[in-house]
């Protein structure tokens, strides 16, 4: 991110004057979502529910947007096949 | 000297002359000033305006997407979101209506809206009162709005149609509350002159229009509006980062209301041939006064009366009406009651444990004086308590007597309530 504005150059009213894709929200996160890509049936489940749009189908398997993803484990829940498990985030699959 | 006879734009006989309650009259004023959404639930003594208005609506008279919400936190609520979309929005309350919706309340200033809000004054809960006091209006004191206060039908009628002016000033950009004191004015017939419909379209500039600003994607500066096509993110999470920067634009907005208000009366003077004041204060025969009495709303009518009977004696007495409570115009005040011996403030609304609201910015205004006049604070009229005459000349009269002996004995006292 760029140096932080003070009050004069920002537009009124709070308007964001970025983009919010700039702005990464994955650093909350503790426990990171790992698939197991053996397990998966691609039925998208997982990607139906994530809340911040951070499960990608990149055409031919799931894939985790660690930019975005808050480690909430919705999708390891959701899923009806346990294919996704959530790991701590500094350890070493 | 010469007599020079003003005539004002639009002269009085072509205005209007008609009769109707405080109520009535800012549905008029909502009416002619092109107001597109209309978003309000019904509580003594708001509910005329919003009963009148949705008759112009039934009738097809206005072109205004009327909301029937379910409580008044929906009704701010949707009057936000209509602001963000560029709409000119309108909403009426009171006293725990207000309660009830003041969390968006605070949102609707901070997120820039130029909503314009009758609020209709009446006495908070508990114990349970429809009357009029300024409680409501105390309670929403540091929400960044702006506030006026009216003193009769045909302020209410003025006051209403400058509201949108002023909140739509690309300087201020800030909603506003206008002050009415319910029953004593919002149910109360009175004469008042109204202006042709095209004159208040002319004064008001037409429709609502937008500022624009500077987002780093847009090349060029964009509407500060919600727009599919120009997408700008409304009411984001701002934390520590931001928030503080945020808080000190709206004060740096508030700086630029009173000169819009003087603008706006002024304006509104050359178009009408009526002013209060300086649009901020409103100061009555203060100049050579040694006692100054400060009121707001409906009271400082009867007040005026008073002090004009004891200045035609000969008595050194004046008025000052405050008509705008925020942003409180501090340093004006000071000048104004600098060469006062004794002031009297008068608060329609109690703080436990504290002053009354108004007492407390009169004092900060008087702090820096080298020479401050003696002060007090009046707590009068609560829960719609009448202020008759007879009040008045017995509270000036306990005044006279603090200016003879130069001292204050008990800084906060109560007109009108049983020992």
């Amino acid at each position: 991110m760029s140096e932080p504005r003070g009050w004069r150059n920002l537009p009124i009213g709070g308007v964001a004057y970025r983009l919010s894709t700039d702005v990464k929200t994955g650093d909350w996160r503790a426990l990171r979502p790992v698939v197991d890509h053996n397990k998966c049936t691609k039925c998208m489940i997982c990607w139906l529910f994530c809340p911040d749009m951070a499960i990608v189908w990149d055409g031919e398997k799931i894939q985790v947007n660690l930019d975005y993803c808050k480690g909430c484990g919705i999708c390891a829940h959701e899923c009806p096949v346990k294919a996704i498990s959530m790991v701590p985030e500094f350890e070493e699959v | 000297m010469e007599k020079t006879v003003f005539k004002p734009k639009i002269p009085i006989e072509k205005q209007v002359l008609t009769t109707a309650n405080g109520d009535e009259a800012v549905a008029y004023a909502v009416k002619q000033s092109y107001v597109d959404v209309v978003a309000a639930y019904p509580i003594t003594p708001q509910t005329i305006i919003v009963e009148k208005y949705s008759e112009f609506v039934n009738d097809g008279l206005v072109h205004t997407e009327f909301i029937p919400v379910e409580s008044e936190h929906s009704a701010m609520s949707a009057c936000v979101g209509a602001a963000a979309a560029g709409a000119r929005a309108f909403t009426a309350t009171s006293s725990q209506g207000l309660a009830l919706m003041v969390e968006i309340v605070y949102i609707a200033s901070a997120l820039r809206l130029p909503i314009v809000m009758a609020v209709v004054n009446r006495a908070l809960s508990a114990p349970i009162n429809i009357h009029n006091d300024h409680s409501d209006a105390y309670l929403m004191r540091d929400s960044g709005w702006i506030q006026l206060f009216v003193e009769n039908v045909q302020e209410t009628y003025d006051t209403t149609i400058q509201a949108f002016k002023i909140a739509e000033d690309p300087r201020v950009q800030l909603p506003v509350a206008v002050n009415l004191d319910g029953f004593f004015l919002s149910h109360t017939l009175e004469n008042f002159y109204m202006l042709p419909d095209d004159t208040v379209y002319e004064f008001l500039g037409g429709p609502r229009k937008l500022v624009n600003v500077k987002v780093d994607y847009f090349s060029e500066e964009v509407p500060l509006v919600l727009n599919p096509a120009r997408p700008l993110t409304f009411g984001s999470l701002d934390l520590y980062d931001y928030y503080f920067e945020h808080k000190v634009q709206q004060v740096e907005a508030m700086k630029n209301v009173p000169p819009v208000v003087r603008e706006i009366n002024e304006e509104w003077y050359k178009l009408t041939g009526r002013r209060y004041g300086d649009g901020v204060v409103d100061a009555y025969g203060v100049e050579d006064a040694d006692i100054v009495i400060v009121a707001m709303g409906s009271g400082a009518g009867t007040i005026r009366s008073v002090v004009k009977k004891l200045r035609e004696k000969g008595e050194k007495i004046g008025l000052l009406k405050i008509r705008m409570f925020r942003p409180f115009p501090y340093s004006d005040i000071a000048e104004i009651l600098s060469g006062a011996k004794i002031v009297a403030v008068m608060d329609k609304a109690i703080g436990p444990g504290s002053f009354g609201a108004l007492y407390e910015d009169i004092a900060v205004s008087l702090y820096d004086l080298d020479e401050r006049p003696l002060l007090l604070d009046y707590i009068y009229g609560l829960g719609g308590r009448d202020l008759p005459p007879s009040l008045v000349y017995r509270m000036i009269e306990e005044v006279k007597k603090d200016l003879e002996s130069k001292s204050v004995e008990r800084k906060i006292r109560y007109l009108g309530v049983r020992e």
